[in-house]
């Protein structure tokens, strides 16, 4: 009886499974058949299917660029999924995707050894500035003044020449590539998690429980500004486009799209799309990014500025 | 059985076979799910314990959550602490509020609770709870804000909104144990001279503890798993909070705040899957309390 | 005994006011949304895709995918759950097994749902290779409606008149033959109207589906039917956001000016396609429910 019921159990695993597995190469097998038979139809014509994931920030830009490049060529599908940057490092490393996006460099979320085969492609560039609350009388505050707020030296707006108010922290979580991204060239450094801070993972709540918290304090991405946030100096250097452009304002990071080795032709094409003035005019301007051409400076991995 | 067989002809024991089969192919795959899910989320989330060399003991009592800090630093106790009072607390507030709302239905205005307060409750379980954690970021937090000190966000504000998600759990559970109560134990208290309040207070409510317990443990387990709309209005800081009104994290917001951003396989994330198993484990020990509360109230 | 009195009086007064809280307290929450929302929700809104960056997006290819997901997940669930609910209520031993799957079948329908989420991404997602899709999204809340299903058939078998059972037994019909064609038809009020009432819940899930169906959702050409190419609506392999999700991530990500009037209104839909599920059950069951009490 124990036998019967444990070979049961075995065919039904393996039921299961085959199931999965052949519902999933039907997908990929039709995907391939169908490449395949356009591809000797037209030669000049490009064929092929893209699978991209990864960044949620940047998920809108691509996707959008990707809706543009396959009016254009029809033979193309491209598919952009979400789920963070983490996940599109993951599933590129794993070769489960053509491309991974990200908001921080592969290196800083992966080991070395995984990290080595992928290939950067910098699309575009997101600067954040820090934004408080409209009633909070600063408008620039310096680096050290900064550091003390995240650190918590500083618990009120009197203390740095503004009206008499409890500071509150709207931060980001500590796996965010957005925070990742502030402490590094805003602070200089890495700020604990403050009791009683508040931490939102998402632009949105961040811009609304700053623009709705009195003494609150946090950052966004340039694209996520409007009228319900201040946005503050940085040493005195607002964040625009061109103070960014000409290094001036630091606090920025690329946008990457990475690639397993070097892309295929597909692939390729569409990442050539990403940078051609059609994309880098419109859509990344558009979306408050800024064109990775119109950059005076580079950044690497370390953070080390070239002009 | 074995009798009967004999008696059927061919295509009786064909169709039989068939039913059979096709229902026990069900219930494996039931059974087959379950397990997988055990093995995959526990064997994702001892990673931590056995290639990440985190001491289980630091995770579980640690009040420090720094994973990006050098070293690392993953202590789960504020996310536990935070899953924990907000549940509880949810509960609290919620039963009362459902024990008054089976009594009204079963006791005071069977008819008028039947057409009309039953539905609404049933309506306020089928309302997602996205929908709620939207109410009660741009309702319940900003009146906190302006009634208590603080920023209007955390365990009380997720308590709230909680409670009334888990209302109908609770409401439905006791509104069934008082309508399947023996009608002659009312009667007899009635007979007696007892008022109606006085009938609830010493007959009613002591015989559906048991059940309305059974409620409130399973209202608690459905808030413990709750993620979206907690985390909108919790705050999510890796603290326990020194106030209701301050910002804090359970399991489930630390999870769904990091996981997509953290890489499978690396030491946070994995540490996140820990969290996951701490929430799995204890919705095995949620459903334990309720089968022994259940056992209680059958004697 | 005048205290007593006076005391009763103000506990059912207390109770009764408590109850009329909670219905003041739904009125309110749905109030709340319907006003909100309801201004922003026209045909218009309805079919046409959302914006990134403009105003004027719509929800439709959201409100497509979440019924097209709701019908991909029952078509697994139901036939799964009915037969598990069968087995159950009619095939199992009592004894040591039994109470253990009934067990099982308790945990599972506690499980919290970003666990399951989690599941999904780690299995389906991951190892199976489906990648974030509408297929894996249905089976991520198979899982989770799978118990409930168990439990709805079990309960609607059980309201089975013991008398029908034996009659059909005694007809010299087999077990199965008389679940199938004397038991169910009986029993498909009550399963039918749990059924939709679960669909409501699935209507409106998205933690589990953040990790499974994904956030994305790509263009959709809505004159193509083939279900194996990647623009079609029908395709179970493309990422699908659902309406619930849709709403959490605008409330949260959202770049377009109107991002929170598309909330509301999104929320607004929501709570009525809920609405209307809870309503057509209900008239469902009755009807059914006397036409099979009238033809006795």
């Amino acid at each position: 009886m124990k036998k019967a019921v444990l070979l049961v159990m075995a065919l039904v695993l393996t039921f299961t499974l085959a199931a999965c597995g052949q519902s999933n190469n039907g997908g990929t097998n039709g995907a391939a058949a169908n490449n395949g038979g356009q591809a000797a139809g037209g030669a000049s014509e490009l064929t092929g299917s893209i699978l991209a994931s990864g960044s949620s920030a940047l998920q809108p830009l691509v996707d959008q660029a990707s809706k543009k490049f396959m009016d254009q060529n029809p033979g193309v599908t491209i598919q952009v999924q979400g789920g963070g940057s983490g996940t599109g490092l993951a599933q590129i490393t794993a070769g489960q995707v053509d491309i991974g996006n990200s908001d921080v460099f592969a290196e800083e979320k992966l080991d070395a050894a995984q990290a080595e085969g992928l290939v950067d492609h910098q699309v575009a560039v997101v600067a954040m500035s820090t934004v408080v609350n409209p009633d909070v009388a600063v408008d620039s505050l310096t680096k050290q003044q900064l550091v003390d707020i995240f650190s918590g030296k500083v618990k009120n707006w009197s203390e740095i020449g503004g009206n008499d108010q409890a500071i509150q922290i709207i931060n980001r979580p500590a796996s965010s590539g957005t925070r990742a991204t502030f402490e590094k060239y805003a602070l200089g450094m890495k700020a604990e998690d403050l009791q009683g801070s508040i931490q939102e993972d998402s632009s949105g709540t961040v811009r609304k429980l700053v623009g709705e918290t009195p003494g609150a304090i946090g950052y966004l991405a340039l694209s996520y500004l409007n009228d319900s946030v201040k946005a503050v100096q940085y040493e005195g250097v607002a964040a625009t486009e061109e103070n960014v452009a000409n290094g001036t304002y630091p606090v920025w990071a690329y946008e990457h799209m990475y690639t397993k080795g070097e892309p295929n032709e597909v692939t390729k094409a569409f990442l050539d799309f990403m940078m051609s003035p059609e994309v880098q005019d419109s859509v990344v301007v558009e979306m408050g990014y800024i064109p990775a051409g119109k950059m005076q400076v580079k950044r690497d991995v370390e953070g080390n500025i070239t002009k | 059985m074995a009798q009967s067989k004999q008696h059927e002809s061919k295509p009786h024991l064909v169709e039989e076979w068939v039913g059979k089969v096709y229902t026990a192919l069900c219930i494996l795959f039931l059974v087959v799910t379950i397990f997988s899910m055990v093995y995959f989320v526990a064997s994702k989330g001892l990673t931590t314990f056995f290639k990440d060399k985190v001491n289980v003991i630091d995770l579980l009592t640690g009040i420090k959550w720094n994973p990006g800090g050098d070293p690392p630093l993953f202590g789960a106790l504020p996310f536990i602490f935070g899953s924990f009072s907000t549940s509880i607390l949810a509960a609290v507030i919620a039963a009362p509020l459902a024990f008054c709302a089976a009594v009204f239905m079963i006791e005071i205005a069977p008819k008028f609770g039947r057409k009309y307060l039953q539905p609404v409750i049933e309506l306020l379980a089928g309302i997602p709870s996205v929908v709620y954690g939207f109410v009660g970021l741009s309702v319940i937090v900003p009146l906190f804000r302006d009634i208590f000190p603080g920023q209007g966000i955390g365990i009380a504000a997720g308590a709230l909104v909680l409670s009334v998600m888990i209302l109908p759990t609770i409401t439905t559970i006791a509104t069934d144990a008082l309508a399947s109560l023996p009608s002659g134990l009312k009667e007899g208290s009635y007979a007696l001279g007892s008022t109606r309040w006085q009938t609830i207070y010493r007959i009613v409510l002591p015989t559906m503890l048991p059940a309305l317990m059974t409620g409130v443990v399973l209202g608690i387990a459905r808030a413990f798993g709750e993620a979206l709309a907690v985390q909108m209005v919790i705050g999510n800081a890796p603290h326990i909070p020194g106030s209701l009104f301050e910002s804090t994290s359970t399991l489930t917001s630390a999870i769904t705040l990091s996981m997509g951003n953290t890489v499978m396989g690396s030491t946070h994330n994995n540490a996140l899957w820990s969290l996951a198993l701490i929430l799995m484990t204890m919705t095995f020990v949620f459903v334990f309390i309720v089968r022994w509360l259940e056992r209680r109230s059958k004697i | 005994m005048m205290k007593a009195k006076t005391v009763d009086k103000i506990a059912t007064a207390v109770i009764i006011s408590v109850a009329a809280f909670i219905v003041i307290l739904l009125a309110g929450l749905l109030g709340y949304i319907l006003v909100r929302g309801l201004g922003h929700v026209s045909v218009d809104f309805l079919t046409s895709p959302p914006e990134t960056i403009s105003e004027g997006g719509g929800i439709g290819p959201q409100l497509f995918n979440s019924l097209f997901l709701l019908f991909l997940t029952m078509i697994i669930t139901v036939p799964l759950g009915l037969g598990a609910g069968i087995y159950m209520s009619e095939y199992a031993k009592p004894g040591r097994v039994t109470d253990f799957i009934r067990l099982l079948v308790e945990v599972l329908s506690s499980f919290p749902s970003i666990v399951v989420g989690l599941f999904g991404l780690l299995v389906l997602v991951n190892m199976f290779g489906l990648g974030f899709s509408l297929f894996a999204g249905a089976l991520a809340l198979t899982v989770f409606n799978l118990p409930l299903m168990v439990r709805i058939t079990e309960q609607g078998l059980k309201s089975v008149p013991r008398e029908q059972k034996e009659a059909g037994l005694a007809l010299g019909l087999s077990k199965w033959k008389t679940i199938t064609s004397i038991m169910m038809p009986i029993a498909i009020p009550v399963i039918l109207t749990g059924t939709i009432l679960a669909s409501g819940r699935v209507f409106g899930e998205a933690a589990a589906l953040l990790f499974t169906a994904g956030m994305s959702s790509p263009r959709l050409d809505f004159s193509d039917w083939n279900p194996l190419s990647p623009f079609s609506p029908l395709n179970p392999f493309r990422p699908a956001e659902t309406l619930a999700v849709h709403i959490w991530k605008i409330n949260s990500e959202g770049l377009a000016p109107d991002a929170a009037e598309i909330a509301a209104g999104a929320s607004a839909v929501l709570i009525i396609t809920v609405l209307l599920f809870n309503l057509v059950a209900r008239w469902l069951g009755r009807l059914i429910h006397r036409k099979f009490t009238a033809s006795k």
